[in-house]
């Protein structure tokens, strides 16, 4: 399974690369409408063809995996900075801080995600431009997924807090931020690291659900959650089987993430 | 008794703070108080001054959750601003609806995942595991609106999107389960007095996984309701799923609040019955 896991890692390289050399790559602007031959199916000039307003469906795709595959490790890095901050502070202080956040944290994860993603996207401005959209719904992401890290967090700063570890520095004469600093961060380090890895694919699909719901992403500017919209019509979707594509990329990507994070008792 | 009624204070804080939360939230979004009215110029001054009158009772937080709560207590939701109808006979129209796409997609989603990750445990079914690690994977990595969309082309109900977007979670988490209670020493001397695979799944293994078995059927309900948004919102279906998608497109935050509240007391309910349930069956035990 190593060789699974070693093909999933060179296909994510491969979706990294794509998404920076997107400006390169892509054979015209994911806004440029070729008017003359919308819904044109697959060609020497648009080799995806051209969506029922005429873009380049190739380049719209490029530029899809760069929004999506680069604004959810953006939101990933917030939310993986926010479990830290609150999770790590509570752990390590302890005391009412850390019931409070407890009691925070029971609270977000008490509501069911995506409705609660729903929701508080219906709160900010539906009606803005595509820049403004697309950065409200990662921000949303990022600022919405942090219970469930900061539990992990919160249970290992406190675990690390009580450590052998911890009382030999502070019998060292080590103390408050010096302690938090050089002893407890870089232990957490791993564990936040995972945090960041595990929500990355989790994004992914929470960004496609809602801008196939129409509370994401904005035209014209794609993300793979927009380009799938393109699902919704069967009859061209049948006509042009290429429509797939950006499914099939965003599957491939999830599932690449998924192999390359599983440990090896889960193939078992 | 000490451990119910803790469950019911727990309940009753988040519900009163997250409602506030959500109250304050609605109160301070972009939009609060700006009315379609505002645009229609066959309405007097008079209307118009009324209206906004009538906009200004809201604007403190505090005020609005306080008034909002004495409603609530009379029975009175409010009224949803976007579909002009009270939002409790919303609720009584479109609650039956949920609950039977929830029951019917967690009793496939539990069908499959308890009984493939049972079945993986066993030896001579190796190549099910194989297949249903497989399903799982592949489902876990489609987005559930599309699920619900391939529902639709497949002329399938949408109870059977949700079955299939809680099942992954359903058979990963029981199986991981079920393997490590199997691999336990207790279990390893049954098997070494010959006692049968059957026997020692049902009265060794089964037991010791139960009370986390039903924690999870607590957060399988939460993972049902989530996917009742894109699943009726896409295969329209008329129950709160869609509701809230409708309310949130059309920015209606009263719908959205009460909506809201109710999800987070049917997900808490669920989750403290399942803890109280894996409580007694864990005492009985020991």
């Amino acid at each position: 399974m190593k060789k699974t896991r070693a093909a999933a890692i060179v296909f994510l390289m491969l979706m990294g690369c794509a998404c920076l050399l997107a400006g390169y790559l892509a054979p015209a602007s994911y806004a440029e409408q070729f008017r003359e031959i919308p819904n044109a199916s697959c060609s020497r000039q648009h080799w995806l063809g051209t969506d029922d307003l005429g873009r380049d469906r190739l380049s719209r795709v490029l530029y899809g995996t760069r929004v999506s595959l680069l604004l959810a490790p953006a939101a990933a890095l917030l939310t993986t900075l926010l479990a830290g901050v609150i999770g790590g502070a509570a752990g390590f202080l302890g005391g009412w801080l850390e019931e409070a956040v407890k009691a925070a944290i029971d609270l977000v994860l008490s509501m069911p995600w995506l409705f609660l993603l729903i929701t508080v996207r219906a709160l900010l401005p539906l009606n803005v431009p595509p820049l403004t959209s697309v950065t409200i719904t990662f921000a949303l992401l990022g600022c919405l997924g942090w219970a469930g890290a900061a539990r992990v967090v919160d249970a290992d700063a406190k675990a690390l807090a009580h450590s052998e570890m911890a009382l030999l520095a502070r019998a060292s004469g080590s103390g408050g931020m010096r302690l938090l600093w050089r002893h407890i961060l870089p232990n957490l380090k791993p564990v936040l690291q995972a945090q960041f890895w595990v929500s990355i694919p989790v994004f992914i699909l929470a960004e496609a659900n809602l801008s196939l719901l129409g509370l994401g992403v904005a035209e014209p500017l794609p993300s793979w959650g927009s380009l799938l919209r393109e699902l919704e019509n069967y009859s061209a979707l049948t006509a042009q089987p290429v429509q797939w594509i950006p499914l099939a990329l965003l599957v491939l990507t999830v599932g690449s993430f998924q192999l390359a994070l599983n440990r090896e008792e889960d193939w078992a | 008794m000490r451990g119910m009624a803790g469950h019911a204070l727990r309940i009753v804080l988040v519900v009163v703070l997250g409602g506030f939360a959500g109250a304050a939230l609605a109160r301070y979004a972009p939009g609060w108080g700006v009315d379609d009215e505002d645009l229609n110029s066959s309405l007097s001054a008079a209307s118009h001054a009324a209206l906004h009158a009538s906009d200004a009772n809201g604007s403190n937080p505090a005020a609005f959750y306080v008034d909002y709560w004495g409603r609530l207590l009379r029975g009175d939701l409010g009224t949803s601003v976007a579909l002009h109808e009270p939002v409790s006979q919303l609720l009584k129209e479109r609650v039956p609806e949920t609950c039977k796409s929830v029951g019917a997609g967690l009793a496939l989603a539990w069908t499959m995942g308890l009984g493939l990750a049972l079945l993986s445990l066993l030896p001579v079914a190796r190549f099910a595991a194989w297949g249903a690690w497989l399903l799982a994977s592949l489902v876990l990595c489609l987005p559930a609106a599309v699920l619900a969309l391939l529902c639709v082309y497949a002329h399938a109900s949408g109870r059977l999107a949700i079955g299939l977007i809680v099942f992954p979670r359903v058979y990963q988490f029981t199986r991981n389960l079920l393997a490590r209670s199997a691999a336990l020493p207790h279990v390893l001397t049954a098997r070494a007095k010959g006692a049968g695979e059957c026997r020692i799944l049902l009265r060794h293994v089964l037991p010791v996984a139960a009370p986390q078995i039903l924690a999870l059927g607590g957060v399988s309900v939460c993972m049902a309701l989530a996917a009742c948004v894109p699943v009726e919102a896409l295969c329209d279906l008329p129950g709160i799923g869609q509701l809230a998608w409708r309310a949130a497109l059309s920015r209606d935050l009263t719908l959205l609040v009460n909506l809201t509240m109710i999800m987070t007391v049917v997900t808490l309910a669920a989750n403290s019955g399942m803890d109280l349930l894996g409580g007694l069956i864990g005492e009985g035990r020991g």
